[in-house]
Parts: structure tokens; sequence; C-alpha cells
């Protein structure tokens, strides 16, 4: 007779499809931000602003197949090692190792990829997904950091912190590390993991780095409103793939994490704008595009434990929340340029303390470990406070990791002289850093024909 | 000869255009500009952060005349363009030696 362990797993196509399409979604995210920063921005500098986030997809995707994929979702080291709970154990899972200059011997079931949902999928898919992930956390930091850093530097900071941070943290969150598995800390897309982690590493370089020229008291309006839109827009699309993708398989929690990332995103577009009004000043396709945003970082990490009325009542609170926290930098006078502490930071924080109070049954997910689910209920729902506990444990943890890796790697790059823009080369940094412009000036420019292939 | 110079509201232009071309104005220059007069700059907020927009666009029309025909010209252009609020403009005339059509090398009156 045989048995069902003697069959090779085969490909269940709707699974793998979804999660192949999920992961397109994601990488368009990263353009999308490009855009997003890059309309926030000046425009004397706004093609340093997109070329970070264009840099992120170039330099993670390379580390993340040679070591990031291996160290963040290999399985978790013995007890008895001191890493167990913060690193994998950089093998394929079958004992070998693996830093990608190998192929996978047995392509399905990564044995600690989250969540082992079944064995359908192949493991260069999950791979390929959570790839995206890492590049746009990285590229999240970079809105913090506007006008002011030395290409080099950013690159040595992005591997390094993608290094020193992202992977151990995606490991304790998904991989079955410390935060996951031992504090019992739900995220289910990245609430904690991408947005707590970049918006707390976007801080700490905002103070390493300084405030750009002039701060506050120049003029630092978005120099492209429509990219704004078209930025948010782009993100909010992709952002299918980054939380419903999450379930990398299709079934009810792939569409309640679905449903719930269009609630709460459009409550929060709608949250934040109301702000603006009652504040006195106008609704601003700024504020409803970073409204958005908002609502999307907050619904991220509850998105599958939720019910959707829950998802779109966090959405308009995180919408009024981060409207209001963008205001913070000003009060601290810390020049977080384009408000990754106001909105990632913070959305992320009120996403991961909301699954304490709201996670339910009711949407689908199961929870209760005894019973072979995953986590607790939310105070409210009968659950206790045992989960807004780990979800406080898991957050504050995040941020201090990656705030104290970003201030440290930050302070080392910029005191050997590698991270920070010398003050006369701000107001021209596009020409200094790449030799390019954005757009042309009324400058007659055909007198440097004779010279435009000087360069070849 | 006569140049006139209009700094007008943006949505002002097509009616000014047509005023001229109604009184056998046959051509002028019409370019973008920045500036602000009594009517002063605006405020503009985004994320909360308020910035004071102090240059407005506005649309600068040259045009070069006969000065027999410089009240015409003139009242044409004051009276298609005023809206009667704040920040409507101003309209000037300065005296012109010499205009030349490149073409033809025609030169004067001839020119115009």
């Amino acid at each position: 007779m045989l048995l069902a362990e003697d069959v090779a797993p085969a490909v269940d196509t709707g699974h793998t499809a979804w999660l192949l399409v999920s992961s397109a979604l994601v990488l368009l995210m990263t353009p999308g931000l490009a855009f997003f920063y890059g309309g926030l921005n000046r425009s004397k500098s706004v093609l340093n602003m997109m070329m970070m986030s264009f840099s992120s997809i170039g330099l993670i995707s390379i580390l993340w197949l040679l070591y990031g994929w291996a160290g963040a979702f290999g399985k978790d080291r013995p007890l008895n090692d001191s890493t167990a709970g913060f690193i994998g154990d950089f093998t394929d899972g079958a004992g070998n190792s693996y830093l990608g200059t190998h192929s996978f011997p047995g392509l399905f079931g990564y044995p600690n990829a989250f969540p082992v949902a079944n064995a359908t999928i192949p493991t260069y898919v999950i791979l390929i997904f959570q790839m995206m992930f890492a590049i746009i956390t990285v590229a999240l930091i970079s809105g913090g950091i506007a006008d002011r850093a030395k290409f080099i530097g950013w690159l040595i900071f992005a591997a390094a912190w993608f290094t020193l941070a992202y992977i151990p943290i995606a490991h304790m969150v998904w991989g079955g590390g410390y935060l996951g598995a031992t504090v019992g800390e739900l995220d289910f897309a990245g609430g904690s993991a991408v947005h707590i982690n970049a918006g707390a590493a976007a801080l700490a370089l905002a103070i390493v780095l300084g405030r750009r020229l002039g701060w506050p008291q120049a003029s630092f309006k978005p120099h492209n409103v429509p990219f704004v839109a078209l930025g948010a827009g782009l993100l909010w699309f992709g952002w299918f793939g980054f939380n419903a993708g999450s379930e990398q398989t299709v079934d009810g929690t792939t569409a309640v994490a679905f449903v719930n990332t269009q609630v709460a995103t459009a409550a929060a577009l709608l949250g934040w704008i109301i702000v603006e009004w009652i504040k006195g000043g106008k609704p601003t396709l700024v504020g409803a595009s970073s409204g958005a945003v908002a609502g999307l970082v907050a619904i991220t990490p509850a998105c599958a434990f939720i019910e959707p009325w829950s998802a779109a009542l966090l959405g308009v609170v995180a919408g009024a929340l981060c409207c209001l926290a963008v205001g913070l930098k000003y009060l601290f006078r810390v020049d977080d340029s384009l408000d990754v502490f106001g909105i990632h930071f913070v959305g992320g924080w009120i996403g991961c303390l909301w699954i304490g109070f709201f996670a339910t049954g009711r949407a689908g997910w199961v929870f209760q470990p005894n019973e072979g689910g995953f986590g607790k209920e939310g105070l409210f729902y009968g659950g206790g406070g045992d989960q807004l506990v780990a979800q406080l444990q898991g957050a504050a943890i995040v941020s201090v990791w990656s705030f104290a890796v970003a201030l440290a790697v930050g302070y080392l790059l910029r005191f050997v002289g590698l991270f920070k823009v010398e003050d006369e080369h701000q107001d021209e940094l596009d020409h200094h850093l790449h030799k390019e412009s954005a757009y042309e000036s009324f400058t007659p420019t055909t007198s440097s024909a004779a010279g435009a292939h000087a360069g070849v | 000869m006569k140049l006139v110079t209009a700094v007008i509201k943006p949505h002002q232009l097509d009616a000014v255009k047509e005023a001229l071309h109604a009184m056998g104005v046959s051509g002028m220059t019409v370019s973008e500009v920045q500036g602000y007069g009594r009517q002063k700059g605006h405020t503009e907020v985004y994320r909360g952060a308020e910035y004071t927009v102090e240059f407005l666009p506005k649309i600068r029309i040259d045009v070069l005349i006969d000065e027999l025909d410089v009240d015409k010209v003139v009242e044409a252009v004051v009276s298609a363009s005023r809206t009667g609020k704040i920040g409507d403009g101003k309209v000037w005339v300065t005296s012109v030696d010499e205009v030349v059509r490149v073409r033809t090398g025609e030169r004067g009156l001839d020119a115009l």
C-alpha cells in the first residue's frame, strides 16, 4: 500500500500562481515608493531620492539570494546555541549549507517558512516573495534622509542594516525565531518586521545626519504632488500582494486580508483629510495619499486577524493619528524628511497593538496554540491581555534593535566621512552625486552636443 | 512705435488675445512668469507644514504697435483682463526705437 508521505508533493498551481503574482505586486511597490518619495521631495534632489529606492532593488535582491533568505528563514538554531531564536542556520533545511551558491535539492516545503501551510509551493517562490519584502523595507528608510546622504554611504548602510537588523528581525518574527515562536507576537505581513523596523532606522539616520540646510525655516514643499498620488496608488495596488499574499496560499484568510487591506486604507484616507479639515486647513491630495499609506501600514500586521469593520475603524484611527504624528518632528527638531517615523513607525505600532485588542477567530484565523492554531484572541474578544503583551514586546524589541543598529552603523559611516554630503553640495545634489538632472531648464542645450560622446 | 506689456492672471489670456485680435493687432509674444504686487503670495499646507508661495503664476503679453493705437490697445487689454479682484495685474507702455522683421529686413512700422 502506498502511504501518502511516499508520494512526492505536486505543485499546487493555484497557491503557487497567487504567490508568484503577489511577488511581482510587492516588487512594484518599491518603484511606487520612489515616486511617492520623489514627488514629496524638492526637484533639485528628486533623482537621488528615487535612486535610493531603485538601488535597494539592485543591492538587496542579490544579498537576499546570497545569504538573506538562508539567515532569515533558515531553520532556527538549537536551543543551546547562543544565537538561538535570532538567526537561521544558513542551511537549506536538509543540513546542507545554503549561501546562494547551491540549488535546493528538494524543491518543496522549506521547513520554517511562514506560515507552514503545506509543501506544495516551490521554495523558490517563497524565497522570491520574501525577497521583495526585504527590498522595500530598506528602501523605506531613505525617506528619512532626503538631500544629505552620500550615495556610497547609503549603499554601505543598506547592506549593513539589512544584514544586522532586517535578517535577524525577519527571522525572529517570521522564521521561527524568538518573537514569533517564543513571545507569540502576531505580525501577519510586516507591521513590526517591515514598518516599525524601517521607521526606527529612519529616525536614527535623521538624527545621525542632522537637518537639511535651512530646515525647517526654508521651503521644503513637495515638488510634484501628482507623483505623490501616483506613488501612493502603486503602493496601494502592490500592497494586496504584500498583505493577502502573505497567507502564501489561497483560502479564506487570503480573502479577509484582501478585504481588510482595502477598507482600512480607504478609511485612513478619510481619517487623514478629516483631521486636515478640522485643523482649519483644506483636505489635500498629499494628505489623502499619505493617509492611504498610513492605513496600508497599520492594517499590515493585523489584516488576517480582525474583522472588516474593525479594519475600517483601525484605518480611520491610523489615518487621523498619523496626520497628527507627522507634526512631532517639528517639536523634537529632528528632520525625518518625508515622515517615515510619523507614518511607518507610528502606523506600524498602531496596527501591532490593534491585534492585542481586536484579534478574533471570527475573521477565520485559527487561534489557540493547543488546538493547532497560533496566537490568542484580543482583549475585546475574551482572549485576555496575553496577546496585547506579546504585541507590545514584539514592537518594542524591533524598535530598539533597529534603532540601535541604524544609529551605530550610521555614526560609524559618518565618522569616517562616507555618509554626510558637504553643505556646499546640498543645493545641487543630483548633479553632485549622479551627474544627471530630472528636469530640463530653459537654458538652451544645443551647445553641449559636441561633447555628448565625450564620456563614452 | 510702442511696446505694450501686460502682466495678467493666466485665465484672462484668451479674453485679452481675442480683444487684441478683434482690433487688428497682428501678433504678440506670451510668456509664463511669476510675481506679485499688492496681492502678495499665498500659503499652502503640506502634511501640516505651512509654506508661503510668494510668487504667483502670471502671464506676460508683449505687443508691438503703432503709437497712434496706444490708447485703444491699452484700454482693450485692461478691460479684457479686469476681474475686479486683487491680483489682476498691470499694463505698461514703453517707447521702441526700432523694429526689424527678420525674414524680409523691413524696418519700422512696416515690420509690425
